[in-house]
């Protein structure tokens, strides 16, 4: 019962605005000090790929921001599946906070495909499984978007979405599945990005890469649900008196 | 239980003949979109063959998107939802009704008329036949999954976009084994494993979809 | 019967009210009372479980009211008619019956038409009715209901005063057989059976 009391405790808005703030410089630190690392490891140190030359060394971007856009996805609809459980108030705030990022992710990957397809096929865009996997993963993003913001009650847009993120997550590998085998049957080129013989060095860079991405993710994630508290509960005591604190500070 | 859904299903579909409009345009709408086609892309026999089962099912999960924003709309705005969610059975299973009264309003049209205008684009009858079977399995899916996304965007402004902007990336698994069922039957590899993905589609979606669309209608009515 | 506990509801910012409970007993009428956008609806939507309340809890013969059981006591008017423009006041009748899972006959169904003064336009689609007649079509529907519990959101509303009496008279003989009943209404009409309660929010 007492741990049951501390959960709520902590999920409730006015403890958790100033704990997030107090996160939110470490995450943002240990992103920067991943990034570069990552990118010293991608850009220097891994060697010059004897097909692609370097215009390979995208892929240190399009990899984990692939994985980001997926990942994003679903740590949003384990959200949706708590607040959906318990009727907490954070959980439709911390999916609502993530979609963006997880948006911004699809996007990322689609875009450094594309730059990545140019000089490698001749052509921005191909129809490769991966590629339009990641697209439709784009469209569900922008589908949660525009539900949540389309309905002016904060409580019905954060069940509504939840709802419709559980159901894309049910969805998602039926999708993969189908596009997988679609393209397997109409012979579409596969792009073979992330070869098995994969360099030990490149590996570490883009697992580097990754975590940058994702501790980015978690310090934006943070930065963007506190607005969505103050936002949401402006007409409760705790924000009143953060905001007048704030004012205070200034002067 | 089966009493129930078969109440819901006599109503709707007595509410959809006394409003015959409403079928009669989304099969027109069917039938001049995917007229357009040849229009705009040539009359070439073989180019039509190759188009045919892509055009014919992304037509027809536009016509099935026609009728999908009124599914639930309607009830609410007369309060009749508010009964249904308060009669003494589950939520899901008046879902289960409206969603079968709705195949047979939209998907079962399109099915029947679907060989003719495969006529137009020159495909051979094994593949009419398989068109015509690979509509009239799938679309009970659509139905199903739209039920969802017309459930969560009920009583929203803008809500038909937006259920389409739902709706048709879930649609896509459909729209590759259906068409993928024609374009394996046209090339001689054979539909059956296409038809058989279609099957097990719509029987997931059958047996999910309602359930999901009933706690979404419950969210919105709130 | 019919108990709530320290119920709370609060719509989008506001607080609407706090703290509230009360209990009903067979054969008596609770009179919800207070301005617009006190919480009347929000309380009724409460009640018929379609609104979960922030706080507290409200039982029906000491069970939570999240069950089947509980709604197959229960007949709820809302402020919406619920009947089909397309359909006949008979469909409309019949259909919602059977929706809802209650056995009613034609004949049955044709005697409640009668009784509210439809005679004769039994067959006739309600979208060619007035307001006040397509009300009636939703009464209709008490006067062969047998359920214990009637929660009546605004049931006096568009009827003229020979209707108000008639449908007074349906409530009491309601009370009488032991039901409950919960309504909200801006007008006090004079129910002459059973014990009336009020409730005022504010």
């Amino acid at each position: 019962m007492k741990d049951r009391f501390n959960l709520y405790r902590f999920a409730s808005p006015a403890t958790f605005y100033p704990f997030a703030g107090a996160l939110i410089p470490y995450f943002v630190a240990v992103s920067i000090v991943f990034g570069l690392a990552g990118l010293w490891l991608g850009m220097l140190v891994a060697p010059t790929d004897f097909q692609q030359g370097e215009g390979y060394r995208i892929i240190f971007i399009h990899v984990p921001a692939s994985w980001m856009s997926m990942f994003i996805y679903l740590v949003m609809a384990g959200w949706a599946a708590i607040g959906l459980a318990f009727n907490t108030r954070l959980s439709g705030m911390m999916a609502q906070a993530l979609a963006p990022t997880g948006a911004l992710m699809a996007f990322l990957s689609l875009l450094t495909g594309a730059l990545w397809g140019k000089p490698m096929w001749g052509a921005w865009w191909v129809w490769d499984a991966r590629l339009t996997s990641e697209l439709i993963l784009l469209f569900l993003y922008i589908g949660y978007m525009a539900l949540t913001a389309a309905i002016d009650d904060a409580r019905r847009a954060d069940k509504a979405g939840g709802l419709l993120l559980l159901v894309g997550v049910v969805n998602i590998p039926i999708i993969y599945f189908s596009v997988k085998w679609w393209n397997t049957l109409h012979q579409g080129s596969s792009v073979n990005l992330a070869k098995s013989s994969m360099a030990t060095t490149m590996l570490w860079g883009m697992l580097l890469m990754a975590m940058c991405f994702w501790m980015y993710s978690i310090a934006i994630a943070l930065m963007r649900v506190r607005t969505i508290m103050l936002e949401r509960e402006r007409h409760t005591d705790w924000v009143k008196a953060e905001l007048l604190g704030k004012a205070g500070d200034e002067k | 239980m089966f009493r129930i859904i078969a109440a819901v299903i006599g109503r709707d579909l007595k509410l959809a003949m006394r409003r015959q409009s409403d079928i009669v345009s989304a099969l027109f709408f069917f039938i001049i979109v995917v007229s357009l086609f040849p229009l705009g892309i040539g009359p070439e026999p073989e180019l039509l063959r190759k188009l045919a089962p892509g055009v014919l099912w992304v037509a027809a999960l536009l016509a099935t998107m026609l009728s999908l924003p009124r599914m639930f709309a309607d009830d609410h705005r007369d309060g009749t939802l508010e009964q249904l969610a308060l009669a003494p059975h589950p939520l899901g299973l008046v879902v289960t009704g409206k969603v079968i009264a709705h195949w047979l309003v939209s998907g079962l049209p399109l099915a029947l008329i679907a060989p003719v205008l495969g006529i137009q684009f020159d495909l051979s009858t094994d593949a009419l036949v398989v068109l015509t079977f690979a509509i009239l399995i799938g679309t009970p899916a659509l139905s199903g999954i739209g039920a969802i996304g017309a459930a969560l965007t009920m009583g929203l402004r803008g809500g038909g976009v937006l259920l389409s902007l739902l709706v048709l990336p879930l649609y896509i698994p459909v729209l590759i084994f259906g068409a993928g069922a024609v374009d394996a039957t046209v090339s001689g590899l054979g539909g059956e494993g296409h038809l058989s993905l279609l099957a097990a589609l719509t029987f997931a979606s059958l047996g999910f979809a309602p359930w999901a669309s009933a706690a979404a209608l419950k969210i919105a009515l709130e | 019967m019919l108990e709530a506990d320290n119920l709370e509801c609060v719509r989008g910012e506001r607080r609407l009210f706090a703290g509230l409970g009360f209990k009903l007993e067979a054969g008596e009428l609770l009179y919800l009372q207070g301005k617009n956008g006190s919480g009347k609806t929000s309380l009724l939507r409460m009640l018929i479980g379609l609104l979960p309340p922030e706080t507290g809890e409200i039982r029906w013969k000491g069970e939570s009211i999240k069950s089947d059981e509980f709604r197959a006591d229960l007949c709820y008017l809302g402020h919406l008619n619920a009947i089909k423009e397309e359909l006949t006041p008979l469909e409309n009748l019949l259909a919602s019956a059977h929706l809802a899972d209650e056995a009613l006959s034609e004949d049955d169904a044709l005697d409640a038409l009668e009784q509210v003064g439809l005679a004769g336009r039994e067959d006739l689609a309600c979208k060619y009715l007035s307001q006040g007649q397509k009300r009636r079509v939703a009464l209709a529907r008490l006067v062969k209901e047998k359920r214990p519990l009637w929660i009546l959101d605004e049931p006096f509303v568009a009827l003229d005063i020979a209707a108000v009496d008639w449908l007074a008279g349906i409530i009491s003989g309601h009370l009488q057989r032991g039901g409950l009943a919960v309504m909200t209404t801006h007008q006090l009409v004079d129910i002459p059976a059973g014990t009336v309660r009020e409730l005022r929010l504010s």
